[in-house]
């Protein structure tokens, strides 16, 4: 393990340098800035699955890789609704998942956010009319912000997550 | 004759089923096929339903392994349970109760399954007697990034005496909403069952068409699925290795594994514009061609790995603070694994020699070189190097995959699927967590009439419950991922 840990160190960090992606250097100073004032040094974000094929939690996963590090941003996912400030819905709401979804939002502490990833959690995507889903998730509670993507990829949700904390800018994050 | 065609013998062949027979058969046939299942002579591959109809697909064997579908009338809706003598049976007898009203006379647990009802509907858990012993109810939220499901554990002290999942959550229609559906749009949900297997069921859906269809796939198209596929496992066992790893709170795995399951994706994304390779295969081949460019980035992908992979390898082999949480955790035995038909690492974790690649081998892996790694002690530890084992196979295959590639069509055009119509196809694809079965019949319309999924985790999740008793709710979280089924291919 000491090989392992003594290369790594002589390697450098694999985090990409910002600059190298302006969009993305932009991207996180704005919301740098913005978490800071808003809440502090971090903002708190619980991951709930209402019905998704999984697509999203990989890439919601991949934003703690050490090329995106979620957490230098501030962010980070937390265990417990009672710990949020964020949920952060991907999926339809599937019929199943609905009280667990209501549940799940009136345990989080205002003031807090939702925001819809991907395209099932904006309009239900492929799985629109469905007899076992709900609708969207704004259908069930109220959402700030639309991230769309199927999946969206890491870039994308962080891009959703800054326009979330950068007013006002409440539309629909757009592709990237 | 061995047992299957016995039984299939008895019955009507449905001659416009491919590429394995289907038989209408009675019920003493149908009950007989139960008997043989229980007596360990046959496997369960699916059991599904449609109105007025079950139907069980079943693999006989072992070598040559041999496929068949029995479907049986129900009259009033009924048929004889299967799950009353083969337990593996119960889960897919309750699915098919709740999305087609079948009842399975006999069926030892009439619960709810799939549709859970109403919100304030009480779902009575198994009963549990005894001293001291307290519950501790999980999900669906989890606390992790990871699906919904809820698993009821029953504990005594530390020691988890049983655990009972309840499975569901994320039921969406996915069968309802394929009947009906033209084959691209259909081709669009089956890419959205389970998403880290996206290229499994989208290539599982496509060969049942193309059976159905019975038409062949031009040979620059299949070794570009193969490429895909073997990314795909190749993305899924790093996060794997990494996540398990994890969970017993060696990070350091899971941020090296996480940087090269990054890497795949990001060559996804650089040869078929998609990170999962989401929709690229389609029914009639594949809908993105790999350019030099792509190959370039696959050949540099291999060389990263290499690279990178191995001393990853060295680190869990030499690291005795987390094989003291891996190694005789989570044991599956055997015989249940033989039962229950485990399919994938969970399987071969477990001593089941069974991969789709090499048993019903379908193009390209019919004229690739690989082995198929089996491993007995069926621990967390054994399902780690299982992995670590199909890595370096999918390495290879891609290797052989990428020289294989001829210059050639990618697609077949879109009118020679036509012929699939009135007709039924079928399809068994090595996801990375085993095997996907897709069935489907096309209808007189050409547009999907009934089609089922059956993911490997059906018959995984029950090991899970048998896999963690005995040992401490801490170790769940390792047990769980060691398994990683899915829970959207299963709840469907």
């Amino acid at each position: 393990m000491y090989r392992l840990l003594f290369e790594t160190l002589l390697r450098g960090p694999v985090t990409e340098a910002l600059p190298a992606d302006p969009e993305l250097a932009a991207l996180g100073a704005q919301l740098d800035a913005a978490a800071r004032r808003k809440l502090g040094r971090g903002l708190a974000i619980r991951e709930v699955d209402t019905g998704s094929c999984n697509g999203c939690e990989l890439e919601v996963n991949a934003l703690g890789n050490s090329f995106y590090d979620l957490e230098r941003f501030g962010l980070r996912f937390v265990a417990s609704p009672r710990h949020a400030d964020v949920l952060l819905v991907t999926g339809p709401v599937a019929k199943n998942m609905r009280e667990a979804l209501e549940r799940t939002y009136r345990a989080t502490p205002s003031p807090k956010w939702v925001v819809a990833a991907g395209d099932c959690a904006a309009g239900c995507g492929v799985y629109a009319n469905s007899p076992a889903c709900v609708g969207s998730v704004a259908a069930v509670v109220p959402v700030d912000i639309h991230i769309k993507g199927c999946p969206p990829t890491p870039v994308q949700l962080l891009q959703g997550l800054l326009a979330l904390l950068t007013p006002p800018s409440r539309e629909i994050a757009g592709q990237l | 004759m061995s047992d299957l065609s016995d039984l299939l013998s008895t019955g009507t062949e449905v001659p416009s089923h491919a590429p394995w027979p289907r038989a209408l058969v009675g019920t003493r046939a149908w009950e007989e096929a139960g008997r043989l299942l229980a007596a360990g002579k046959l496997t369960l591959l699916g059991l599904w339903g449609e109105a007025g109809f079950a139907h069980m697909a079943v693999l006989g064997g072992p070598a040559p392994a041999e496929v068949a579908v029995l479907s049986v009338a129900c009259r009033d809706g009924a048929y004889p349970s299967i799950g009353r003598l083969h337990a593996p049976a119960i889960r897919l007898e309750r699915a098919a109760r709740d999305l087609f009203r079948l009842a399975p006379v006999g069926l030892p647990d009439t619960r709810r399954w799939l549709v859970h009802g109403a919100a304030t509907e009480p779902y009575e858990f198994l009963p549990v007697e005894g001293e001291d012993l307290h519950q501790i109810p999980v999900g669906p939220v989890h606390a992790g990034v990871i699906e919904p499901g809820h698993f009821r554990f029953t504990c005594d002290g530390e020691t988890v005496v049983r655990l009972e999942a309840r499975l569901g959550y994320t039921h969406k229609g996915v069968e309802a909403l394929l009947a009906g559906a033209d084959f691209a749009q259909a081709a669009r949900i089956a890419g959205r069952i389970s998403g880290d297997s996206t290229v499994a069921y989208a290539w599982a859906f496509a060969c049942a068409v193309e059976a159905a269809a019975g038409v062949t796939v031009p040979a620059r198209a299949v070794l570009l699925r193969g490429l895909m596929a073997e990314l795909e496992r190749l993305a899924n066992h790093l996060g794997d290795v990494g996540g398990i790893c994890n969970d017993a709170a060696f990070a350091i795995m899971l941020v090296h594994c996480g940087l090269l399951r990054e890497r795949v994706l990001r060559t996804n994304a650089a040869c078929f514009g998609h990170r999962l390779a989401m929709d690229c295969v389609v029914p009639g081949g594949v809908a993105v061609d790999l350019s030099p460019e792509g190959a370039a980035a696959v050949r540099a992908l291999l060389a990263e790995l290499d690279k990178r992979f191995p001393p990853l390898v060295a680190l869990y082999d030499t690291t005795t603070s987390l094989q003291d949480r891996t190694v005789g955790t989570g044991h599956v035995d055997k015989a249940l694994a033989r039962q229950w038909g485990a399919g994938g690492p969970v399987g071969r974790a477990s001593g089941r020699s069974f991969d789709v690649r090499r048993d019903l081998a379908y193009p390209p892996y019919d004229r690739l070189t690989f082995t198929v790694p089996v491993l007995e002690a069926g621990d967390v530890d054994a399902r780690v190097w299982l992995r670590i084992k199909e890595i370096e196979q999918s390495r290879a295959l891609i290797a052989q995959i990428l020289r294989e590639l001829q210059p050639g069509e990618i697609r077949l055009p879109d009118d020679a699927l036509a012929v699939a119509t009135g007709r039924e196809g079928m399809a068994l694809v090595e996801a990375f967590r085993g095997d996907v079965l897709a069935w489907l019949r096309v209808g007189d319309d050409g547009t999907i009439a009934r089609c089922h999924f059956r993911d490997a985790s059906w018959f995984q999740w029950p090991l899970l419950e048998a896999a963690i008793e005995g040992n401490i709710v801490a170790d769940f979280p390792l047990c769980n991922k060691s398994f990683n089924c899915s829970y959207s291919g299963h709840d469907l």
